[in-house]
């Protein structure tokens, strides 16, 4: 159900993994697979939890936990990040290599897509040849049935000698089974997995170095993948299983003798390194192509033809960015539209409560500041960020999550992607951005999806270009004030839904044009390759996605304003309200800030209230509310409409508006974001330079515009 | 007849069968990994709007590939 609340904000930071079992006797399995295959689906129907789902891959870049009871035992279940084979290639599959291989697992359940078993055969194979506790979960059996797969399940699952369970996660069928077979699997001694036959020369090498190593492993490891990993000359691999067993396998006389003879005669029979690398990705190729043969049958060969009919329309020449920008426009048009309604609602709603607070309070003779602090300073903030922020939230983000469920992501990131090589990035970059509109955070951690470092840190440093969840409502609210007139018609949400496009396009064009200079100075390097699985399209449940993301957005910005508005209310409330001299502390502030703030077209306590929302983007708009009304001008501010009539009364004109606009799209990323960066990255100097990047771009865009504005307009 | 060459040429709709992967070490493996070996049946599906990068089926799923990796793929075109 897209990026759901244990997905984002402060949940976002990655703490690694520590197995959290409820009783010492639980179980622990582990949920692997290739990316998109329903993983996390498995995982969230088995825990009830709600990790990130959506039809794209790399969504799960770190290992999540949950517990799941059948028959009176205890299981952890873990999920792991999606990944095509246990060669680790990039962060997140070196996650999910560590675990399937020293997690401690007590069973693996490799999840397949049923609609594509024999690709996911691969990750399974070597997986068997790690552990034994093995379970293949062919999940997604009803979109196979839809498109005319036969699966024999059995006869697979007789040629792997491991359980194979064919399960349609989304709508819970054949989980019992397949904890059934973990159990049993768990239990069973005697399973005989079968094994991958390599070329006879390889074969040959093994059961040389299987009996010294056998010697060493004591039974930690497989013996038979162990000497086929030394065989393997990864130097990673070596170090990384040397580590992780705590012994040491290349030191050792006998192997390193055996290993080097062996090595010598296969360079006397003219075999290279490559050649047995090459042999032993095929022989495990080859037998996936032999376990599916005959098993899975395609009886309607042109299954693929609505998927390619789609595809031509939304990356066709001439109709994939016209889509793309009018998919952009009109969730931001059902967003302003639908908000508008439920907005002026709950703020009628909240400042009628406000009012009968204030009446009670006087009612029980509570003293003055104690009542003004809590109601005008605590709850009005509250009520601001709960009714100007949370409708266009909740609208946005179920709505995004069906165009996610669909499959439509990784279609942008195919249509994007020359323009991300143009500036030396890398196309998967396009779907951390559109994590970005969720949350900048959850963006970040997104970026693991990237292999090449010096891509991935382009991306997180560029992904504060996008306005989050936290922002847009900001824009949106200013956009209809300023720009379309307070009260939204048909015409006119439009009218803003094509402003907030246009600025959103804006944040996009910034994106490349910082990509393309961090590429060129600090970050320098060419494009490295890449490759983007486009999934097959899947209809997206609907009613589940909206029940589930409003109720999941609703909980997360309520908690969120508790957490940060809550307070920042209190800290307004009292730096107008206590004085030094003869002016409040926030004149001092504001007036301090005053100066520099007007360079930029803003103001004071504009600026001031950029950063005191440095914990939350949510809260800056009603900050700067809060703190026009304490100045004394209005009391009671009950009507939306009356709010463009504050801040015309405190200087804005169209000018202020846009330099907000600018300079909340562009500004210093909020502490979450800043902390999952810090976590990210492991380093102070980059953490400090995505700060920078946006701010010091902000305050120039916001100068520049200014100055011009001001010359142009003012003759 | 059929004609060997490099997978960027292959034209949209066309099928081929992969001779020998050229690429760097790191993207070499991530193609066998998914399948792409020696042998394998590869299809040219969809060009993007700006024409790089190009999607390919490979073993039942779609993966796109930029022009600096397809061309690194050997391969013998199949007839139509």
């Amino acid at each position: 159900m897209g990026l759901s609340k244990d997905s984002m904000g402060l949940k976002a930071v990655d703490l690694g993994l520590v197995i959290k079992k409820v009783h010492d006797s639980d179980r622990v399995i582990a949920l692997g697979g290739n990316p998109n295959v329903g993983k996390s689906t498995v995982f969230n129907e088995l825990t009830g939890l709600r990790q990130h789902t959506g039809n794209w891959p790399g969504k799960t870049v770190t290992n999540a936990q949950g517990n799941y009871t059948y028959k009176n035992t205890g299981y952890v279940i873990v999920d792991l990040p999606g990944c095509y084979s246990l060669m680790a290639h990039s962060s997140e599959e070196e996650v999910a290599r560590d675990f399937i291989c020293f997690g401690g697992a007590d069973a693996v359940i490799i999840v397949c897509d049923a609609t594509c078993i024999e690709r996911s055969m691969n990750l399974v194979l070597q997986t068997m040849e790690i552990t034994r506790n093995i379970i293949v979960c062919v999940n997604l059996m009803d979109e196979a049935n839809k498109k005319e797969i036969d699966i024999d399940l059995q006869t697979i699952s007789k040629r792997l000698g491991i359980p194979v369970i064919g399960t349609a996660a989304r709508s819970k069928k054949g989980l019992n089974d397949l904890m059934e077979a973990a159990a049993q699997t768990i239990q069973d001694a005697n399973k005989l997995p079968a094994q991958i036959q390599y070329p006879d020369y390889i074969e040959t090498a093994i059961s040389n170095i299987e009996p010294h190593v056998k010697e060493i492993c004591e039974g930690d490891m497989d013996s038979r993948w162990l000497s086929l990993m030394l065989l393997h000359w990864d130097q990673d691999m070596h170090g990384f299983i040397e580590q992780n067993l705590k012994k040491s396998f290349l030191t050792n006389k006998r192997i390193k003798q055996t290993l080097d003879e062996t090595k010598k005669g296969f360079a006397c029979q003219g075999i290279t390194e490559r050649q047995i690398k090459d042999d032993i990705v095929s022989s495990i190729v080859h037998t996936a192509e032999e376990v599916c043969r005959d098993t899975v049958i395609f009886k309607n060969k042109h299954y693929k033809n609505k998927d390619s009919k789609i595809d031509c329309i939304l990356t066709g020449k001439w109709t994939a960015f016209p889509i793309m920008i009018l998919a952009l426009m009109g969730v931001f048009w059902l967003t302003i539209t639908g908000a508008n309604y439920p907005s002026q609602l709950i703020s009628d709603g909240l400042f009628w409560i406000e009012d009968q607070l204030l009446i009670f309070f006087k009612w029980i003779g509570a003293p003055w500041f104690l009542y003004e602090m809590l109601v005008l300073g605590v709850y009005r903030v509250l009520a601001w960020v709960v009714s100007v922020m949370l409708p266009p939230m909740a609208i946005f983000f179920p709505l995004f999550t069906l165009l996610e469920d669909a499959g439509f992501l990784p279609r942008v990131a195919f249509n994007l992607d020359k323009c991300f090589k143009k500036c030396s990035a890398c196309g998967k970059q396009a779907l951390t951005m559109c994590m970005g509109f969720g949350c900048n955070a959850a963006g970040v951690i997104g970026c693991r999806i990237i292999d090449s470092p010096r891509e991935r840190l382009i991306a997180i440093i560029t992904n504060n270009f996008v306005p989050c969840n936290g922002r847009y409502p900001t824009l949106i609210a200013i956009i209809s004030m300023f720009f379309v007139g307070t009260s939204i018609g048909g015409g006119g949400s439009i009218l803003s839904a094509v402003l907030l496009t246009a600025v959103i396009v804006l944040g996009i064009v910034m994106t490349f044009v910082v990509s393309k200079f961090l590429s060129k100075t600090v970050l320098k390097g060419v494009p490295s390759s890449f490759s983007l699985e486009l999934p097959p399209y899947r209809k997206p449940q609907v009613g589940k996605v909206i029940i589930r993301s409003v109720f999941d957005r609703t909980l997360f910005v309520l908690g969120r304003a508790v957490l940060v508005a809550a307070p920042a209310g209190l800290i307004i409330w009292f730096m107008a309200n206590v004085y030094i001299g003869d002016m409040a502390i926030l004149a001092h502030c504001s007036g301090f800030l005053d100066p520099f703030a007007k360079l930029m077209g803003l103001d004071g306590v504009i600026l001031l209230a950029f950063i005191l929302g440095f914990p939350a983007n949510e809260i800056v708009f009603p900050i700067i509310i809060m703190a026009y009304m304490t100045k004394g001008n209005i009391l009671e501010l009950d009507d939306l409409s009356l709010l463009k009539q504050l801040l015309a009364d405190n200087g804005w004109t169209w000018i202020t508006a846009i330099s907000v606009m600018l300079f909340s799209l562009m500004h210093w990323p909020c502490s979450t974001t800043l902390l999952t960066i810090k976590k990210e990255t492991q380093s102070l100097k980059w953490t400090v330079i995505s700060a920078l990047v946006p701010t010091v771009m902000g305050i120039g865009a916001c100068f520049v515009f200014t100055a011009l504005a001001s010359t142009t307009f003012s003759k | 007849m059929q004609i060997i060459n490099d997978l960027s040429k292959l034209e949209q709709g066309r099928h081929a069968i992969v001779l020998d992967i050229d690429s760097s070490d790191s993207m070499r493996r991530r193609l066998q990994d998914l399948g792409l070996i020696k042998g394998t049946e590869i299809s040219c599906v969809q060009k993007s709007p700006l024409g790089d990068p190009v999607a390919y089926l490979i073993r039942g799923a779609v993966i796109a590939l930029r022009y600096e990796d397809s061309s690194c793929v050997q391969i013998q075109c199949c007839e139509v």
